[in-house]
C-alpha cells in the first residue's frame, strides 16, 4: 500500500519530519493487551509511554509500557523514570520517544490531551501520540494512528492566546490541529518464525468478527455522541453570536454618545460657554471579553472524526450487505434451476 | 503436586520473549524471565512476562532477584491482578540451572510453571513447552525433582487476534519480512471477501474431483458441507429483498447526514474566522 507521503509538505521547514512510525509487533500487541484490558474493567481511557528511537525520517517504536492510573500516593514521574532505568538493563530502547492513549471511535481531542501533546513536542522533538481505538478494534477493525501538533497549533498554545484574531493569524481552524502520520508494522524474522508457530494454533475462523452484520447498535451509539457533540457546538454558536450582537450595540452607543457630545459641544460654543471635558469613550463603555475560541475548536474536530467514522462505518456495512445479496442471490438462483 | 495443570500462553508472552532474546547481551545463550498472570481451577492463564538480567556460568547461576521484584512491583501498580505463575527461558531443553531458578520461583509462587520458547530452532520449530517441577526419590533418601512436561495452549482476547492477523501480514513469501499499515475498513471487507471466494473456488475444486470419481469421498467432508450449504438462512426472495433495501437505504441516509455535518462544520469555520471586529 503506498504510503501517504502529504504530511511531509506541512512541515518543510523543520529537517527532523518524521514522515511515518514504524512500530514493533511487540508494541501493538501491549498496547492492544493494555488497553482492551482497562476498557474490560472499567471506563477510563488507558494510557501509557512509548519507547524508541528515531532513524533518519521514521520514528522507531520497540517497545511500551503502561502507566499506572491516577494516584495521589504515587508519583507519576518516578514510575517513569524507574521503568525506564529497568528496561534499559535488559538492552530495551530508553529513549521516550512519545506517549499512547485509548480512546472511544477515535475520539480523542480534548484540552488535557492538547497540553500533553504540547508538553511532550516541546521537550521531544519528534513525538507522537497514537491512538488505538477500543470500541472499534473489538469490533475487529484493528485501528492504530500517530499525530503530532500541527506548528501552528504549537504556536497557538504557547501565547495561550484564543481569541479569533489570533486564530486567523495563525490561520488555524480544527482540522490543523493535528497532523496524522502514517504508520506501518514491521517484525523482525524469528518474530514472523515464532506467528507462524502462533497461527498453526489458531483456528482459521476466529478474528472474523467484523464480517457481523449488525449496524444497529454501533450507529446508535455514535449517533448519539455525535447528537451530544453538536448540541455542544450549537451552544458555543451560540455564546459567540451573543457576544457579536453585544459588540454591535455596543458601537452603536458609542456612536450614539459621541454625537451627542458633539452636539452639545457645538450649542455651548454657540452659547460662548466652554466645551464640556472630552471624556475616555472606552472608560464608559468597557469592551466586552472575547469568548476563547478553543472549546469550539475541539468540539469541531470531535464531530469531524464522529462524521468521518460514521461514514466509514456504513461504507463497510453497505459492503457486507452487498456480500449477502451476492450469497442470497446465488442461493436463489440455484433453487430456480 | 498437580499434573493436570494447563497453562494457556497469551501471543503477547510470546512476542515479548522473542524480543527479549533478540536484545540479549552479546555473552549469553539464553534469557530468563517471570511470568505473570492468573491462576484458576488447574487452568494457568499467562497473560504478561518480563525479562530478568543473568548471568550463566559453569556451575552456578546468578540472576538479578531484587531486579525482578521491582518490576514485579511496577507491574502491579498497572494491573494488580497480575501475580507471578512461573519463568521462562529461551532454549530447548532444561539445564542444571534451571532447577536452580525454579528452586528461587517457588518460593515465590505455589506452583511455578516453567515455559521455554525454543528460540534456536532445532528440529526447524520454534517449539513452546510448559513443564512442572515434580519432586521424585525415594523416602528416607536423597529427594530430586524432575521437569515434567504439561499441556500448552494458546489463548487471546479477541482484540489480539485481530493484532495477531495483521501482524501476520508481515511474513512475505521468501521469509523476508515487509511492512504493513492498519488497513481501512473497507479493505479489509474486500480482503475477507477474496478470501471466501477463494475459499469456496478450493471447496468447489474438491467436489468436482469427487464427482468425477478422481477422489475418495469423506463422509465428515460431506456433512460439513452440508452445513455449509444450510448456513444461509431460508428467506423468501421478496422478504429478503424488502430487508436488503431497507438496510441499504439506513446506511445511505447516514452517510449523507454524517457528510452533510462535516461540510457544515467547514463552512462554520470559514465563517467564523472571517467576521471582524
Amino acid at each position: 500500500m503506498a504510503s501517504r507521503g502529504g504530511t511531509s509538505r506541512r512541515v518543510p521547514e523543520n529537517e527532523g519530519a518524521i514522515t511515518y512510525v514504524q512500530c514493533d509487533g511487540l508494541a501493538v500487541m501491549k498496547i492492544v493487551k493494555h488497553c482492551h484490558e482497562e476498557s474490560c474493567s472499567n471506563m477510563e481511557v488507558a494510557q501509557g509511554a512509548l519507547l524508541g528511537l528515531v532513524v533518519e525520517n521514521r520514528l522507531e517504536i520497540t517497545n511500551c509500557f503502561p502507566f499506572p492510573k491516577h494516584d495521589e500516593a504515587m508519583d507519576e514521574e518516578e514510575y517513569q523514570l524507574d521503568m525506564m532505568r529497568r528496561l534499559r538493563r535488559v538492552n530495551v530502547d530508553h529513549f521516550h520517544v512519545g506517549w499512547y492513549q485509548s480512546a472511544d471511535v477515535g475520539n480523542f481531542l480534548s484540552q488535557s490531551l492538547l497540553e500533553s501533546q504540547y508538553h511532550y513536542q516541546t521537550s521531544i522533538e519528534e513525538s507522537v501520540v497514537v491512538i488505538y481505538d477500543t470500541k472499534k478494534s473489538a469490533r475487529g477493525f484493528l485501528t492504530l494512528k500517530a499525530y503530532r501538533l500541527t506548528p501552528q497549533a504549537i504556536a497557538m498554545y504557547k501565547e495561550n492566546d484564543y481569541t479569533p484574531e489570533a486564530l486567523r493569524n495563525l490561520k488555524i481552524g480544527y482540522e490543523s490541529l493535528f497532523v496524522e502520520v502514517p504508520i506501518v508494522i514491521r517484525n523482525s524474522p524469528l518474530t514472523n518464525i515464532m506467528m507462524s508457530e502462533i497461527s498453526e494454533m489458531i483456528p482459521e475462523e476466529e478474528g472474523s468478527k467484523f464480517l457481523d452484520l449488525g449496524t444497529a447498535s454501533v450507529l446508535e451509539g455514535q449517533l448519539r455522541s455525535l447528537m451530544e457533540r453538536v448540541d455542544e457546538l450549537n451552544q458555543e454558536a451560540i455564546k459567540f453570536n451573543r457576544y457579536q450582537q453585544l459588540v454591535v450595540r455596543q458601537q452603536q452607543d458609542k456612536h450614539r454618545w459621541l454625537l451627542k457630545r458633539a452636539q452639545e459641544n457645538a450649542a455651548r460654543a454657540v452659547k460662548d460657554e466652554p466645551p464640556l471635558p472630552d471624556e475616555d469613550v472606552n472608560k464608559l463603555f468597557k469592551p466586552h471579553p472575547v469568548p476563547p475560541r478553543l472549546n469550539p475548536m475541539i468540539v469541531a474536530g470531535q464531530i469531524n472524526t464522529y462524521s468521518q467514522h460514521i461514514s466509514q462505518f456504513c461504507s463497510q456495512s453497505l459492503a457486507k450487505l452487498y456480500l449477502t445479496q451476492a450469497l442470497q442471490n446465488a442461493k436463489d438462483g440455484k433453487q430456480n434451476n | 503436586m498437580a499434573l493436570n495443570l494447563t497453562v494457556k500462553v497469551h501471543p503477547v508472552v510470546l512476542f515479548q520473549i522473542v524480543d527479549a532474546y533478540e536484545r540479549r547481551n552479546a555473552d549469553s545463550h539464553r534469557v530468563i524471565g517471570t511470568l505473570l498472570g492468573t491462576l484458576d481451577k488447574g487452568v494457568v492463564e499467562v497473560t504478561n512476562c518480563f525479562c530478568v538480567p543473568h548471568k550463566e556460568h559453569a556451575d552456578q547461576v546468578e540472576a538479578e532477584l531484587n531486579y525482578a521484584m521491582d518490576v514485579y512491583e511496577l507491574n502491579r501498580r498497572v494491573n494488580a491482578s497480575e501475580n507471578i505463575v512461573g519463568w521462562w527461558a529461551t532454549g530447548n531443553e532444561v539445564t542444571n540451572h534451571s532447577s536452580v531458578i525454579h528452586e528461587y520461583y517457588s518460593r515465590e509462587c505455589r506452583e511455578p510453571v516453567h515455559v521455554t520458547l525454543d528460540t534456536s530452532l532445532a528440529g526447524a520449530r520454534m517449539g513452546l513447552r510448559a513443564y512442572v517441577c515434580v519432586a521424585l526419590g525415594v523416602p528416607r533418601g536423597k529427594q530430586g525433582c524432575m521437569f515434567t512436561p504439561v499441556d500448552v495452549g494458546l489463548t487471546y482476547y479477541e482484540p489480539e487476534v485481530v493484532g495477531l492477523q495483521l501482524c501476520r501480514k508481515t511474513m512475505a513469501a521468501g521469509g523476508r519480512s515487509r511492512q504493513v499499515q492498519p488497513m481501512v475498513d473497507l479493505a479489509q471487507v474486500a480482503e475477507a471477501a477474496s478470501n471466501i471466494s477463494s475459499l469456496l473456488e478450493k471447496v468447489l475444486e474438491y467436489i468436482e474431483e469427487v464427482l468425477a470419481e478422481r477422489a475418495l469421498p469423506n463422509d465428515a467432508v460431506g456433512r460439513e458441507l452440508l452445513e455449509l450449504v444450510s448456513a444461509l438462512p431460508d428467506m423468501v426472495a421478496k422478504s429478503f429483498a424488502d430487508a436488503f433495501s431497507a438496510g441499504v437505504k439506513d446506511l445511505l441516509m447516514v452517510v449523507t447526514l454524517a457528510q452533510l455535518i462535516k461540510t457544515q462544520l467547514q463552512l462554520n469555520e470559514k465563517l467564523t474566522l472571517l467576521t471582524s471586529q
